[in-house]
């Protein structure tokens, strides 16, 4: 059986699982509506910036400390499939606001916050380079989400069928002791 | 399944004889797909939205790769906004603090046809950028109107829907146009008041109105409701007989900025708490309360270009801090069917605009 991730790491995975579901979300409900699209897109950039955020944190967590081994006994194909997954989670989040920051800035929208705060643009004004920032930004969100739909699946069948105690690892209030 | 703790613990990864579990994961995911498409609009298909908004200008007017959806003839300007301090008064906004600030912005007919002809009845707008040393931007949208027809996207919408070509004759049917105001008296009421008043015979004379309310907040966080206007400096002139060119409200405008720079006042009518901040299409009483906040200087026009005002959206929920959107459902679906608009447009082939007489010379800098 896995040792379990430190409690503040695993708190940080479910924060962020729960503000990446909520932004695929919006970014889902607000292309196709009217009369939420000035609500829900002035809570996709800050939401979206503050994920850059903590995915470079978690990126530095999971860099300089050691994650708890995978079970001794998961075959060679299912240890491929879990890193793979992983470093593909970690490209997308990185991948997705940075290119909806690019995308705001090529389209020379202001890049606003909250209020006064707002980011500076990291790229020129270009209708050019917006025309393909902006269906790229589509086409990763949805990847994010094939990836997403791949780790839950993952996570319940460790929990209900492998039952090798990966799944209890991330988990927080499960009934493994902490070590 | 209690076997399987038992077992050699290479056994733990094999699906066989699992179904029961598989089954319940393939249902989880399922339904975790099924609510995000719910989410998306694709249970509702044909659900109003910002695209079927951008397809039916396209039904009506065709595709004209390259331009906006509607708006489509248009020229660039810029020039600069100086700022008596004035709003200040009601917003916080670097906008309103006493100083002159660099302008850009757009005339346009409405309109999905970047070729329309110019007529004394043409619908003008004028849309400005303002940046402020913060690096905030605010962009309005204004027509010369004196109200808006319609009282949210949905009436908008059916509206657009009525002036398709019935396919039998080629033609919009009147009946349906006729049915469509029978059922939405507002808007024949707004477009009453749109006809009862006379059209200035160009660009430069016309007043434009933001006609949506927003709210001014001021530094401690009052909210106040207004609607803008730009007032021509220029002294109104009502429309006669147009001459004989296809382009003459732009060839116009062109060779007036060329004589002078032409100026707008920046007013601000403050609504009182009786006043609809979510319906357009009724004008407020004449004696509210009108805050003049600085006038607006255009002293140059050129064509649509790279780069320029053809390649920004004036999205009007562009705000600074110190504006914010009213409670008007016509402000969030307008800034969704631009962003729609301007994403098409933008990875399209550009043609020339029809207004393309070269940059006219800067009458005298700021």
């Amino acid at each position: 059986m896995p040792e379990t991730f430190p409690l503040l790491w695993r708190l940080l995975h479910w924060l962020m699982a729960a503000m990446i579901l909520a932004m695929l979300a919006i970014g889902i409900s607000m292309v196709a509506s009217l009369s939420n699209y000035h609500a829900l897109v002035n809570v996709h950039r800050p939401l979206g910036i503050l994920i850059l955020v903590l995915v470079a944190i978690r990126l530095l967590i999971r860099i300089f400390s050691k994650s708890p081994p995978l079970p001794r006994h998961m075959p060679r194909h299912l240890r491929f499939a879990a890193h793979a997954s992983h470093w593909i989670l970690y490209g997308l989040l990185f991948a997705l606001p940075l290119v909806g920051w690019a995308m705001l800035s090529a389209a020379g929208y202001p890049i606003v916050l909250y209020g006064p705060l707002h980011l500076p643009a990291i790229l020129p004004h270009s209708d050019q380079l917006y025309a393909l920032l902006r269906p790229l930004h589509t086409a990763l969100a949805f990847a994010l989400f094939a990836v997403f739909l791949a780790h839950f699946g993952a996570a319940l069948a460790h929990r209900f069928i492998f039952r090798d105690g990966v799944f209890e690892s991330m988990a927080i209030g499960s009934r493994r002791k902490d070590r | 399944m209690s076997d399987n703790e038992s077992s050699h613990p290479k056994n733990r990864y094999s699906f066989a004889g699992k179904l029961r579990p598989l089954a319940g994961i393939g249902v989880a995911l399922g339904l975790v797909v099924a609510g995000y498409a719910w989410a998306g609009g694709f249970l509702a298909p044909g659900h109003l939205s910002q695209t079927l908004i951008v397809d039916t200008f396209q039904d009506i007017n065709g595709v004209h790769p390259g331009f906006r959806r509607n708006h489509a003839k248009g020229v660039c300007m810029t020039g600069w906004f100086d700022s008596n301090g004035n709003g200040s008064r009601l917003s916080r906004a670097q906008i309103f603090q006493p100083g002159r600030f660099p302008v850009y912005g757009r005339f346009a007919l409405a309109g999905g046809m970047p070729m329309a002809t110019d007529t004394p009845a043409s619908i003008r707008s004028l849309a400005v950028n303002f940046s402020t040393p913060n690096g905030e931007d605010w962009r309005i949208g204004t027509l010369d109107l004196p109200v808006f027809p319609f009282q949210d996207p949905q009436a908008f919408a059916a509206q657009l829907r009525t002036t398709l070509p019935d396919p039998a004759t080629g033609k919009p049917d009147q009946a349906r146009i006729d049915a469509f105001f029978a059922g939405n008296p507002a808007s024949a009421k707004a477009i009453g008041i749109i006809k009862s008043r006379p059209f200035s015979s160009g660009f430069a004379n016309a007043s434009y109105n933001g006609l949506n309310a927003f709210l001014a907040i001021d530094d401690k966080n009052v909210a106040t409701p207004v609607r803008w206007s730009l007032v021509a400096a220029d002294p109104f002139e009502a429309e006669t007989t147009p001459p004989n060119d296809p382009n003459y409200l732009f060839d116009t405008l062109i060779a007036r900025v060329q004589e002078a720079p032409v100026e707008w006042r920046l007013v601000l009518t403050v609504g009182e708490p009786e006043d609809a901040t979510d319906d357009a299409t009724i004008p407020w009483p004449a004696e509210r309360t009108r805050i003049d906040t600085g006038t607006l200087t255009v002293n140059a026009i050129e064509p649509e270009a790279p780069g320029n005002c053809r390649d920004i959206n004036f999205d009007p929920l562009v705000l600074p801090d110190g504006i914010e959107a009213s409670d008007d459902p016509l402000l969030s679906a307008r800034s969704a069917t631009y962003s729609v608009s301007f994403t098409r447009r933008a990875g399209e082939h550009k043609n020339p605009s029809e207004i393309e007489l070269g940059t006219t010379r800067p009458a005298k800098g700021p």
